[in-house]
């Protein structure tokens, strides 16, 4: 129990005095998470919505896999990630490996299955409610998608804060395709692997729970900036 | 120009292994009401949506006199349970005008010219959900007329109604017709047929069974099912 305490003494100390590295590795994980979802919603908002509306022949194995693959393990993807990006590797010329750019690219792949499978869920029911209004008005299929994705938009934004909260709190495939270095990759999850790695428990733990406290912080702000829960049903 | 005479050749449509309409003939002229009757089961819904082209043929062809994108894009439809989308009332009825690249200051007139005509002004900035039954389904009817439809097809849009909301549908109804608009509608409630039809189909066991004018069928039906059918017989 004296850890937790001193783990917690030491997470109000870091904020009080406004550590400049605590600062660093804090943004650095909000600009790579941040990123890794803008991008994975941009491409699993409409994959999952493409998959809610049409019947195809392999829809509910793609749908199955899909599921499958949410629980993709971290460590694996990075390891893949890694081999790709690695200077032998088929893109190791890009010279992205221990880059936030790789880690980006590692975080995506992680999440567009979570996001894609949550967002298929979720609008699947809107478009049974829509589909024949929608066939009527002879929409076309971009229109669709547009009409299924802005009002189904709150349901969607539960599906992208899923997403960053599995990115955020990720270490296994950042760790290895992003290497933890001081300045340039470390950011909240990585680096208290290594003060845990290091025996230092208090310094870990205190930034554990300024990344809790942020995953909580981020979580409240897009709530109360799109007024979800505010009007009743929707 | 006009969709009209619409051509249904030999339409059927068979879904697991069971024809739920046809194969039937049938062809609509340009004007007035046409009821759609029949027992439960009949296949008026399928019927309606086969004209309308929202339902799969598995055999036959309709045709329109105009060319098939521009006939489809000049009907609406109203649901048997309204559509109603997580919007507001304006912006549900601003729905359709907004697929097709019109200025927002026309689909705006056009939404409260409407709304007034179906009584939903009051109501136009709540949100769709929160309206009562009768106002849904003159939310939707508003939302179909909008779009000016050469024709108009209803599918019991007062199936769960009261009075009130029945006839304040029908007004709105009655309206359109006198200016002209044609309308195919099903329904369940005899008086209802009576008040509006000046044709009616009798749909029986996915066929045709009688169609005849108003006036003639209601006090001359044919066919022994349409008989039994308006005598308030149970008919299989």
């Amino acid at each position: 129990m004296g850890e937790l305490w001193e783990g917690l003494a030491q997470a109000v100390r870091l904020l009080i005095t406004f550590d400049s590295d605590l600062v660093e590795i804090t943004l650095r994980s909000l600009a790579v998470t941040c990123t890794a979802v803008v991008i994975a919603s941009a491409i699993a908002l409409p994959l999952g919505a493409i998959l809610a509306m049409r019947r195809f022949k392999y829809r509910r194995l793609t749908i199955a896999i899909l599921n499958a693959l949410m629980g993709l393990p971290p460590v694996v993807v990075g390891l893949i990630v890694y081999v790709i990006f690695s200077r032998s590797g088929p893109l190791g010329v890009l010279g992205l490996l221990f880059t936030p750019t790789v880690m980006v690219i590692a975080q995506v792949i992680i999440i567009v299955p979570l996001i894609a499978s949550i967002t298929q869920q979720a609008l699947r029911e809107l478009w049974s409610d829509y589909r024949d209004l929608l066939i009527s008005l002879n929409t076309t299929i971009p229109q669709r998608l547009g009409t299924l994705l802005w009002d189904g938009r709150r349901a969607l934004l539960t599906a992208s804060l899923a997403g960053f909260g599995r990115a955020i709190g990720e270490v296994g495939a950042i760790m290895i395709v992003g290497g933890n270095i001081d300045n340039h990759t470390r950011v909240l999850t990585t680096a208290i692997a290594l003060e845990t790695g290091k025996g230092e428990f208090a310094m870990a733990l205190g930034l554990g729970f300024i990344l809790i406290a942020l995953a909580i912080a981020v979580n409240i702000a897009i709530h109360t900036l799109s007024h979800t829960e505010q009007e009743g049903r929707w | 120009m006009s969709m009209f005479p619409i051509h249904a050749r030999a339409i059927t449509v068979r879904r697991r292994g069971r024809d739920l309409i046809g194969p039937l003939d049938l062809s609509l002229e340009g004007q007035g009401v046409t009821i759609v009757i029949g027992p439960n089961g009949a296949g008026k819904t399928t019927l309606l949506r086969a004209l309308h082209g929202i339902e799969r043929l598995s055999k036959g062809e309709i045709t329109y006199a105009s060319p098939r994108p521009e006939a489809l894009a000049a009907q609406a439809f109203v649901f048997q349970s309204p559509v109603i989308m997580r919007r507001t009332v304006r912006e549900n009825m601003a729905y359709p005008l907004s697929l097709r690249n019109m200025s927002k200051s026309e689909i705006s007139s056009r939404v409260d010219e409407v709304a007034e005509r179906v009584g939903l002004t009051f109501a136009l900035n709540r949100p769709a959900r929160v309206l009562s039954g009768g106002e849904r389904q003159k939310l939707a009817l508003g939302r179909a007329l909008t779009l000016r439809p050469e024709l108009l097809f209803l599918d019991e849009p007062c199936a769960s109604l009261d009075g009130r909301a029945t006839r304040e549908i029908e007004d709105v109804l009655n309206h359109e017709i006198s200016r002209g608009r044609r309308i195919i509608m099903s329904t369940h409630n005899m008086g209802q047929a009576r008040r509006l039809a000046q044709d009616v189909l009798f749909i029986h066991k996915g066929q045709i069974h009688e169609a005849a004018p108003a006036d003639q069928f209601f006090t001359a039906a044919s066919t022994d099912a349409a008989r039994a059918f308006l005598n308030g017989d149970i008919v299989e």
